[in-house]
């Protein structure tokens, strides 16, 4: 309620309040009048005539006591109206303000008793309400904490997750993946060769980019039909090559949600190297069978022919002789390629697991000090060395040697190396002070592990061999060192494991459940809201500012925005070829120099993957002219177009703030209030205007701004305007 | 007069043995080494029986047996296929395409001798 209003009410009030008055002093007068006139028609005439004469002659007097009367009408009215008519009206006011603007506020007794105790009767129900309404506000948030706390665990779990983990909606857009379905799903940019590539798995993709769509809808419908059979878990699996060229198998399974699935969840495992042990196994078992068959039947032909025909000639004799040894000659040879060709293959099938020997050394020394309080220390860790272990039972032996050690020789420290040595690694276990007799270690060896009550089945030496592994003590007299080493064959990782995201509170972008409910992107995205495009925002460095004279991109960084959130995880990087010299400004900026962009790809191989990465998005960048015009000058050499809706940030910039003089990024950037990170690195770049871009979606949103189609036109506008000035 | 036998191995060492077994067995022997050779033996040489390794450079023991049974004019030639391919599919093949025996290798000189001379009818 404004001033104006609440002084036209307080004169309304007023001019009701003098109403009053003036009803209630008629209804005096008009007893008055009336009780005169009764008094006067029961008076014969001449007492008629001296009343109306001593009335007129006391006029005066008749008027100062109605004046009299209205004052007292008055007075004794204000109270009442201030009792029964104000207290009410002052009481509705507040009940009002409670229920629309303040549910604090609290209406004050006053007037008559009976109004008074009406208010404390309204107090005593708002104080009830508010009570109410924050418990349900608590019970909301509570729920929002543990939604949030549940798909941070769901996220936290995924991440751990050695399998590669992708969950997609009905129509097959990625809603949730973990790092490892990242790096699974790569596809190297130049044959793998020349480094780079980009992962072609982000939020709000399609899953068929990825994948077949017919061999997806093929599970999908095996999966409906064991599903309309009554499997109670329905899933389908299939093997298919990923972009990459790894082998892949996937296992599909629904999201459960109402009565149609929701989406579905791939798992998928790379089973490259199983396959390609398995082959080696088979071609293993043939070159043995085969090659050993041939030169069995030579020799036993031979000798069966000597020892059938005693009388033979000594040349006939001597050439069999000749034929037994070049084939025993040739068997030898034969084993030993095997042994050393299909070492991997020829290893007992056990489940081992790829580890990192300095993790596998922390764990050791966490169990050591934790189940023998045994202080242990590292000599020498090489962190390059990987592994593959049962690492339960390798700790397990580790423990024991130390546990006995301690027992018997009162071993008080223990300490670990982890070296090279060829295609084997040597892990040592190794103590000061107590020299162990031959005996003692091959007793120790082939006696059953125990130790405080934990008993396995195993011996050293079984666990050794599982791991093709071999073991022995040794001496080192002049460093007064003694140790078992452990000789065992070294790993390449198959695939570098997943980067540990970096340490932020900030939720991890791997997931978006609100791609739920996104419909199908169309390219009729003009008259879609702002809010709900999928956007590109990207940057490039070129060796100079000229592309038609022949300046080259050296660099294109690129991140998505999502149902509002920057993807920071999802980035593109690359770095170009351009098969010129950078100029001395260009490299300086950009802090790139020619020996680094040797070797990499061109921009004909980046161009398509850069493309792929902007599927289905609209394209954002900071001068988005001078980025086009790039793009653009390629399009004849490359056959890749770029077709997409552009938004240009300088220009919203000056939609936005048309008086305010500078629109480059920085000072777009300090006025949003957007922290500068990485400046001049392509990536660094196309972040900074991302995050410039989402801040300015509300202010553009006040200006009426809400679609693309009004965002472009509003470019255009100021783009004309600057033209004209 | 002697009966005859080609031998079509690539691999000498066996050959020698075989040559001189069946030498001293009184047959008249000839030696190729591959199944182009085999072929042409066959058709100027016609021996009664062809010691056949399966796996020989060019053409291989399997087609030799099949060209073998596809002229009606060396219906009476006796095939025994040695290989060292042992598995049950592979001599099943063998002897779908026509074999009389197969012998896996390696084998005992006195079998072999015993199934020549059987499958020739002495």
């Amino acid at each position: 309620m404004n001033a104006a209003d609440a002084a036209s009410r307080g004169t309304r009030q007023r001019l009701r309040f003098a109403v009053a008055v003036a009803g209630a002093f008629a209804f005096v007068a008009l007893a008055a009048t009336a009780t005169v006139l009764l008094i006067a028609a029961d008076l014969d005439p001449s007492q008629r005539g001296a009343l109306s004469s001593m009335l007129a002659e006391h006029a005066p007097s008749v008027v100062v006591a109605a004046l009299i009367a209205l004052a007292a009408t008055a007075l004794l009215l204000r109270p009442l109206w201030h009792r029964y008519v104000t207290a009410p009206r002052r009481l509705a006011e507040d009940v009002r303000i409670m229920l629309a603007a303040n549910p604090a506020h609290r209406a004050a007794p006053g007037g008559a008793r009976e109004m008074a105790a009406l208010a404390t009767a309204v107090n005593a129900f708002a104080d009830r309400h508010a009570e109410l309404a924050r418990d349900v506000d608590r019970r909301i948030a509570d729920a929002n904490v543990r939604i949030e706390e549940q798909r941070n665990r769901l996220a936290a779990l995924m991440s751990e997750l050695a399998q590669s983990v992708v969950v997609c909606n009905g129509e097959g857009r990625i809603l949730l993946y973990n790092a490892r379905a990242m790096q699974l799903l790569r596809k190297p940019l130049d044959g793998g060769k020349a480094g780079g590539a980009h992962s072609l798995v982000g939020l709000g993709r399609s899953i068929f980019a990825i994948f077949d769509r017919n061999l997806i809808i093929h599970a999908l419908d095996t999966m409906h039909e064991r599903r309309r059979q009554g499997l109670r878990n329905p899933v389908a699996s299939f093997v298919t090559s990923a972009p990459g060229g790894q082998l892949v198998r996937v296992q599909l399974a629904p999201v459960a949600g109402g009565h149609d699935a929701a989406g579905f969840v791939l798992l998928l495992d790379n089973i490259t190297r199983q396959l390609e042990s398995g082959h080696r196994r088979d071609q293993l078992l043939q070159s043995l069978t085969q090659g050993t068959r041939a030169s069995l039947a030579s020799m036993r032909a031979a000798v069966e022919t000597i020892a059938s025909f005693p009388d033979m000639d000594k040349d006939a004799r001597g050439r069999f002789i000749g034929i037994i040894a070049d084939e025993a000659g040739k068997l030898s040879a034969r084993l030993n390629q095997t042994v050393t060709e299909f070492a991997d293959s020829l290893r007992t099938e056990w489940p081992l697991e790829d580890i990192r020997g300095a993790d596998l050394i922390a764990a050791a020394r966490r169990r050591m000090e934790a189940r023998l309080g045994l202080p242990t220390k590292v000599e020498d860790v090489d962190d390059s060395i990987w592994l593959n272990v049962d690492s339960y039972s390798l700790m397990q032996a580790l423990t024991y040697l130390a546990a006995r050690l301690r027992d018997e020789f009162a071993i008080r420290e223990m300490r670990f190396a982890l070296r090279a040595a060829g295609t084997l690694a040597h892990l040592d276990l190794v103590w000061t002070g107590a020299p162990l007799g031959f005996e003692t270690t091959m007793a120790w060896q082939s006696d059953a592990l125990e130790m405080g009550g934990e008993a396995s089945p195993l011996s050293l030496a079984q666990i050794m061999e599982r791991h093709s592994a071999e073991m022995w003590y040794q001496i080192d007299k002049p460093a007064q060192r003694e140790y078992f080493r452990i000789a065992l064959p070294r790993r390449e990782p198959e695939e570098p494991p997943a980067q540990p995201s970096p340490a932020t509170d900030s939720r991890p972008e791997f997931y978006d459940f609100d791609l739920f409910h996104q419909p199908g992107q169309s390219p009729e995205l003009d008259g879609r809201p702002l809010a709900a495009l999928a956007f590109t925002v990207f940057d490039t460095e070129t060796t100079g500012l000229d592309p038609s004279h022949g300046d080259e991109i050296v660099s294109i960084g690129a991140v998505r925005i999502v149902n509002g959130r920057v993807l920071e995880q999802e980035v593109f990087e690359q770095l170009v070829d351009p098969h010129r010299k950078m100029s001395e400004e260009a490299s300086s900026v950009t802090g790139i120099d020619d020996s680094m962009l040797e070797g990499q790809p061109t921009i004909d191989r980046v161009l398509p993957a850069f493309l792929a990465f902007c599927e289905d998005t609209v394209l954002v960048a900071h001068n988005a002219a001078f980025d086009m015009r790039f793009l653009h000058l390629k399009e004849e050499s490359t056959g890749v177009r770029f077709t997409q809706p552009v938004l240009d940030t300088l220009l919203l910039s000056a939609v936005l703030h048309a008086d305010l003089g500078a629109h480059n990024l920085e000072a777009i950037a300090e006025r949003m209030g957007v922290n500068p990170i990485g400046r001049h690195t392509a990536v660094g770049d196309a972040i900074m205007t991302a995050e410039v871009f989402l801040r300015m979606l509300p202010l553009l949103a006040e200006q009426g701004i809400r679609t693309l189609g009004q965002a472009r036109a509003a470019s255009e506008r100021t783009f004309l305007s600057r033209i004209e000035y | 007069m002697a009966k005859r036998i080609l031998i079509a191995d690539d691999e000498p060492n066996i050959v020698a043995s075989l040559e001189f077994l069946m030498k001293q067995k009184g047959y008249e022997v000839r030696v190729v080494d591959n199944g182009k050779d085999a072929l042409d033996a066959i058709a100027s040489f016609t021996p009664d029986l062809v010691l056949l390794d399966v796996m020989m450079p060019a053409v291989g023991g399997y087609e030799v047996a099949q060209q073998v049974r596809a002229n009606p004019a060396w219906a009476g030639i006796r095939i025994v296929m040695l290989s060292a391919k042992g598995r049950d599919v592979e001599v099943s093949k063998g002897m779908a395409v026509g074999a009389d025996a197969y012998v896996t290798k390696p084998f005992a000189t006195r079998d072999l001798v015993a199934k020549v001379k059987e499958l020739l009818g002495e």
